[in-house]
């Protein structure tokens, strides 16, 4: 008779490091014990914060322990699963003075805010049994569909619960249903994408990973709806957890028949497939991930037609994000009124954010629209490390924008993003602090960009490249103030006749720091400056020639021998063979050595 | 009758069809946008947004070329200040990764990027960065040179869709894309047939025929060569366009006194061959049927078809006609019959041809083509474009000269061999003489107009002896993949014959033709204009089989006996190699 | 699986068997097994089963099973807590499965504490 769980985190995150040894070391060790009847170990999803993983969470207690190492496994079986005593030393540190720890996941400030429906079954359920789905009401949502609603129906309840895109643009996703039914075509498709590119979002995979049914069920849903009766899941072969899971919960739905033919009696036929992708960021773009799936070279088409007239393989298609997927379960279950009722006036629901960069709790949020940044960052975040100030926030990955300490209380929905400059995007949230440059910042975005754009259209073939040669020259401290005017322009450019939305966004960072950093960007070309001192370029290193002992530790550690000086007295660097490493620095014992 | 929505163009009302495009609707009320990389039925993309207009609502611009009009009341602008800045600094981005080396280009005056620079009023070093660099693909027929190149994928396109052959597309991608062949390999490693088509397409020089002029000139120039020269069928009624004439004009008079004046000497005609060809073909014909030989029989002069059967389809070779191509049998005859009646030793003769083919620059140097056995029959293959520009380099002003005639014992000619230039046109040309030789009487008629046109693929169903037989047209490896197709899989069985042409149009479009930049092609059906010119001479002539041909009788009397004679065959005729890569 | 019928009877079945999986909330009633070395020496383990296997028996929702180091009081183990929400702690000594099985149907299902076990 099982009298506890233990849910060990099988999410990228944590494998990588090294939860599935884990499992086996605990697994084994309970054996060892004798305690294998009593006890079921499982590997779920991820929980979300993964600055702490590996997490394993004892239940009937319902402990969470963090950073779990393999030698951790003998004591917590011996000393929590046999004795009852909870391991104090691997529980989570709340507040680092104090060191007052919290014992369950729920109680933490990290978990607190947040209202988990993407996420519901990620880190509670194992995500390759589909029996502990249908246990938590799992594809009744589908069993309701098929059997209680008409097509239309279930459309009316997608479009009133308000559900928008949570890929990126945020378009209504009933309208997209909507307009796939209208299209007059026997032959129709729904496919899922699950080429997350967004550098530092992995909301995507982590439902995949940890939930895999519930996309499942929401595209067979989907397909009810609109006539179809194939669907493909694009996912990047980058991501083998989440593409393993998948297949044996397809493998799984088909022997149950949930997938194939005549599901629950009712003659809604539905079969799916995956296709890998390459991990080429523009097959995001919903005409490059059809041209994909068929087959081609992984590029976009001009829109109009949209692919709810013609998509893949020439036919009706609708494609939604896996986020968005995995709400549809719980909006039929619930009613979309249950739904409306939380977020803002145009953004209901709830939104994951991946959270990443300066900040404490780095891992995978899942908040009411209408949430602020301040609270999602200082309070669900756990703010910024190191006692460091806040400089901006990134949204919407390469495609969106910086939203700087002004901006801070504005209620995160897709309109007020895009009215300060940035946009939801897939959720990517990454942090920044003061020791950011904000126009290295760009840089880094746009250098994605320009590595990932296909190569179709000129503006952002070329344009792009161009422009992060501009910036190239901003921050080698080359640039003039015509420069700096000749690439905005550039960037409205870009934005105005680019073929896709890759092209279209590409210039989005730039644009968004030049609007609230532009002082960054002066400094640099007007005073060959950068006031975060990250551009190498213009940093130079110095000794303070009153605090150096002439110890010679920074000569005998510099790898380019810049610095001399004998011993005792105070020593110089050769700007002129400085590399800029930062060795010197670092290993200073006095504190006499300064970037400037 | 097409719904007719009002739209609004640059501020005028217009009636439009619903659902055409910007480009199309402007097109039609007399409005000129730009392109680059549209190309009318096979490059629809929206890639290079030369075009791009304003419409009032769109969010960004939209490319007119690929943008329907659906809503009533459409309003668009061609020319506002924003299209325009658009434009301006779209071309500055191309010029920016462009080897501008236009004083040397071959394309100079004729590219198309040039153009759009001129007219938009571009400075070329307004984003000055990095370039991308490449080395040159050198084939024996045609060069790459990616520095040059726009990615407007017009080639990819017509390799693709016209072609079939797909052996170029967009490697890498962002900056760094180039079209080039798979992993990169040189064309001469990929089943490419060398056919041009990309040539003919391409807006800049980034695709240009391997250049031989310095080769004519260096045997023009040595005293010891005796060198003669021959034009293909096509060649007239298109190198007018180089030197100013319309489209689809027949120049061969000038064309021959340009010849001359380079110092040929002797200017023979392809057409004379073309009739030969006619004779061994049309008899090898009739002894297929009689003797239960392989059928259908498949034509064999278009190098680039016979390039692809070899790759694609090496198990059908059988069907193909053993008669060399007309530049085949002018290189073999030259340097045997020619030779022999005037006494000078084939080493010393230089032979030249004139053909509207990149293609041929591969035939010469086949396995088993040479009838000659000390060296080749064909020693150089000039292109069209080729031969324009050593009449220019040479200060002949073609259109100043008068007409002069191509010199005797191989420069008479049928307007039936005059018609290997077009599609359908061996075809008409095989059956005047078969059909004649069959029935054993003079036709009635003999304009065969179900195998004229520019259909892909044409049937045709005529009487020889007083039984029925079929026979098929296809031009542009596309349809020749089809028919491939149909045959392998024995729905031909009732066909006699099959006229096979690599390039879409027969050779008047072959890919070494006068290049017409996409505003013409996109508007004008060059290769129907072109073949006008050759029906027309044929309906004016009275020459018009090739059995009547009087210098064909006397070789046939001379020197090879009849058609298909052994020496005919040890001269005329060759065989084909399986080549699958 | 070609019905509803089907559906829902693994729904169930799992509904039951994962519940453990819920933090005890402040609902809920909490039985809590001493399992510290003095604990198990004196039995505790059966007894544990006991009330798993009891509670599972009879379907009851909002019960918690779960275990606790040592108490103090080595001399009266097995000892078993019980936290009914609203009412006081009881806590049980000298415990063994049969007793537990009896906490189980008088004091969790019928209210009513077995006073003949709490600690005197």
């Amino acid at each position: 008779m099982i009298r506890s769980h233990i849910l060990v985190c099988g999410g990228t995150g944590c494998t990588s490091n090294k939860s599935a040894e884990i499992v086996a070391a605990l697994k084994k060790e309970l054996a060892a014990q004798g305690l294998d009847q009593e006890v079921q170990v499982i590997m779920t999803g991820c929980f979300g914060l993964c600055a702490n993983g590996p997490i394993m969470v004892v239940y009937p207690e319902g402990a969470c322990y963090n950073h779990v190492q393999l030698s951790d496994v003998k004591e917590i079986v011996t000393e929590h699963i046999l004795k009852g005593r909870i391991v104090n030393r691997l529980l989570h540190v709340e507040d680092e003075k104090t060191e007052q720890r919290v014992m369950s996941l729920s109680e933490t400030d990290f978990m607190k805010k947040q209202v988990r429906i993407a996420l519901k079954n990620c880190g509670v359920i194992d995500p390759e049994n589909i029996d502990e789905y249908i246990g938590r009401d799992g594809y009744q949502a589908l069993a309701k569909v098929l059997t209680e609603m008409t097509p239309e129906e279930v459309i009316d309840v997608v479009l009133k619960s308000g559900l928008r895109g949570r890929g990126g643009a945020g378009f209504p996703t009933g309208m997209k249903w909507k307009f796939a039914r209208a299209s007059q075509n026997p032959v129709k498709y729904v496919c899922c994408n699950a080429d997350e590119g967004d550098p530092g979002a992995f909301m995507d995979r982590s439902v995949l990973e940890g939930d895999p049914h519930s996309v499942i069920e929401a595209m067979a849903i989907a397909a009810y709806a609109i006539g179809s009766s194939q669907g493909y899941v694009y996912i990047r072969a980058e991501y083998p957890i989440a593409v393993k899971r998948l297949q044996i919960a397809i493998d799984q739905a088909k022997k149950y028949g949930l997938l194939g033919k005549n599901i629950f009696g009712t003659g809604f036929n539905f079969n799916l497939e995956i296709r890998l992708g390459a991990g080429a960021f523009v097959c995001g773009e919903e005409t490059a991930l059809m041209t994909s799936i068929e087959g081609k070279r992984g590029e976009p088409h001009p829109r109009p037609p949209f692919p709810a007239v013609k998509g893949l393989f020439e036919k009706p298609t609708i494609l939604n994000n896996v986020e968005t997927y995995a709400n549809i379960t719980k909006i039929i279950l619930n009613g979309a009124d249950w739904f409306a009722s939380m977020g803002t006036e145009k953004s209901k629901g709830t939104k994951v954010f991946a959270l990443g960069g300066k900040i404490n709790n780095t891992g995978l949020v899942e908040i009411p629209m209408g949430t602020t940044l301040r609270e999602v960052i200082y309070e669900i975040g756990g703010g910024i490390p190191n006692g460091k100030k806040f400089k901006a926030a990134q949204t919407g990955g390469p495609s969106g924008g910086c939203i700087p300490v002004e901006h801070l209380d504005v209620p995160i929905d897709y309109d007020n993003l895009i009215a300060i400059g940035s946009m939801m995007g897939s959720g990517g949230l990454i942090v920044m602090d003061e020791d950011n440059c904000m126009v290295d910042i760009a840089k880094f975005f746009l250098e994605f960009t320009v590595d990932e754009s296909c190569g179709k259209c000129t503006p952002c073939r070329i344009g792009n490249k161009r422009l992060l040669e501009y910036l190239d020259k901003i921050t080698s401290g080359k640039a003039t103030m015509q420069d700096l005017d000749d690439m905005e322009k550039l960037c409205y450019y870009i934005k105005d006749n680019s073929l896709c939305g890759l092209g279209q966004t590409a210039p989005n960072p730039v644009l968004s720091t030049l609007r609230y950093f532009r002082d960054e960007y002066e400094a640099h070309i007007k005073e060959h400056r950068c006031p975060a001192g990250v551009c190498k370029a213009l940093l130079h290193f110095e000794i303070d020639a009153s605090k150096c002992k002439g110890c010679t530790l920074c000569a005998r550690n510099c790898p380019v021998n810049a610095i001399s000086g004998n011993v005792r007295e105070a020593h110089k660097i050769d700007t002129a063979k400085c590399v800029k490493c930062g060795l010197c620095m670092a290993n200073c014992r006095f504190d006499a050595i300064s970037k400037k | 009758m097409a719904d007719l929505i009002k739209v609004k163009i640059n501020g005028k009302e217009y009636q439009v069809e619903k659902g055409i495009t910007i480009l199309e609707a402007c097109r039609r009320v007399g409005i000129k946008v730009p392109t680059l990389c549209y190309l009318k039925d096979i490059n629809a993309i929206g890639a290079c947004r030369v075009c791009v207009c304003e419409v009032v609502g769109a969010r960004s611009l939209v490319a007119a070329c690929v943008y329907p009009i659906e809503k009533e009341g459409t309003e668009i602008y061609t020319n506002s200040k924003r299209v325009l800045d658009s434009r301006r600094t779209t071309v500055e981005l191309l010029l920016s990764n462009h080897n501008n080396s236009c004083n040397s280009c071959v394309k100079s005056g004729k590219c198309e990027l040039q153009q759009l620079s001129q007219e938009l009023g571009c400075n070329e070093h307004h984003y000055d960065g990095l370039k991308q660099s490449f080395e040159e693909d050198v084939t024996p027929y045609l060069v790459r040179d990616n520095s040059k190149c726009v990615l407007c994928r017009r080639c990819v396109a017509a390799c693709r869709s016209l072609q079939h052959v797909s052996v170029i597309g967009a490697n890498e991608r962002g900056f760094n894309t180039a079209i080039g062949s798979a992993y990169e390999l040189s064309l001469n490693d990929v089943p490419c047939v060398a056919c041009g088509q990309c040539i003919t397409v391409c807006p800049t020089g980034a695709l240009r025929e391997r250049d031989n002029i310095d080769d004519v000139l260096a045997a023009l120039n040595d005293k010891t060569k005796h060198v003669v020269i021959a034009t293909a069928p096509a060649v007239r009624v298109a190198i007018g366009e180089e030197f100013g004439y319309p489209i689809g004009t027949n120049v061969e008079g000038k064309m021959v006194s340009a010849l001359k004046m380079l110092g040929f000497d002797k200017v023979f005609d392809v057409n004379f061959t073309a009739d030969v060809t006619i004779m061994e073909e049309g008899t090898e014909l009739l002894g297929r049927v009689k003797n239960g030989g392989k059928l259908p029989m498949i034509t064999s002069c278009s190098p680039g078809w016979i390039n692809y059967i070899e790759q694609y389809y090496p198990e059908l070779l059988d069907h193909l006609s053993t008669t060399k191509s007309p530049q085949g049998i002018y290189g073999a005859l030259v340097k045997s019959y020619y030779a022999e009646k005037n006494g000078i030793d084939p080493k010393d003769i230089v032979c030249v041809s004139v053909m509207p083919c990149v293609a041929k620059k591969t035939e010469i140097r086949r396995e088993h083509i040479n009838a000659y056995k000390e060296g080749k029959d064909v020693d150089i293959v000039l292109t069209t474009r080729e031969l324009a520009r050593l009449i220019k380099r040479a200060g002949i002003d073609l259109p100043c000269l008068g007409e002069d005639k191509f010199d005797n014992l191989m420069g008479e000619s049928s307007t039936a061999g005059f018609m290997f230039g077009v599609t359908g046109g061996v075809m008409e040309a095989a059956l005047r003489t078969v059909k004649e030789a069959v029935d054993g009487k003079p036709l009635e008629k003999l304009d065969f107009t179900a195998v004229r046109g520019t259909k892909g693929i044409k049937q045709a169903k005529v009487e020889l002896g007083g039984k029925p037989a079929k026979v098929l047209i296809a031009h542009g490896i596309e349809n020749a993949h089809t028919v491939m197709e149909q045959l392998k899989a024995g729905k031909l069985n009732d066909v006699v014959f099959i006229e096979i042409m690599c390039c879409p149009g027969g050779c008047v479009t072959g890919g070494g033709q006068p290049i017409q930049p996409a505003e013409v092609l996109n508007n004008i059906d060059v290769k129907a204009v072109r073949a006008k010119a050759i029906y027309a001479a044929d309906k004016k002539a009275t020459l018009r089989k090739s059995h009547e041909n009087s210098e064909v009788k006397k070789l046939y009397a001379e020197y090879l006996g009849e058609p298909n004679s052994h020496k005919a065959h040890d001269l005329l005729h060759t065989h084909y190699i399986n080549r699958k890569k | 699986m070609k019905s509803l019928q089907e559906l829902n009877a693994i729904r169930e079945r799992m509904q039951n068997q994962s519940k453990d999986r819920k933090v005890a909330d402040a609902q809920s009633i909490r039985i809590v097994v001493g399992m510290a070395t003095c604990g198990i020496a004196a039995g505790a383990r059966p007894v544990m089963n006991a009330f798993v296997e009891e509670v599972a028996k009879r379907n009851l929702q909002n019960v918690v099973v779960s275990q606790t180091g040592c108490i103090g009081m080595c001399k009266l183990e097995p000892i078993v807590e019980v936290f009914v929400p609203g009412q006081e702690k009881v806590t049980y000594c000298y415990m063994t499965p049969e007793k537990a099985v009896k906490v189980v149907v008088d004091h969790i299902v019928n209210n009513k504490p077995v006073t003949e076990y709490i600690v005197k």
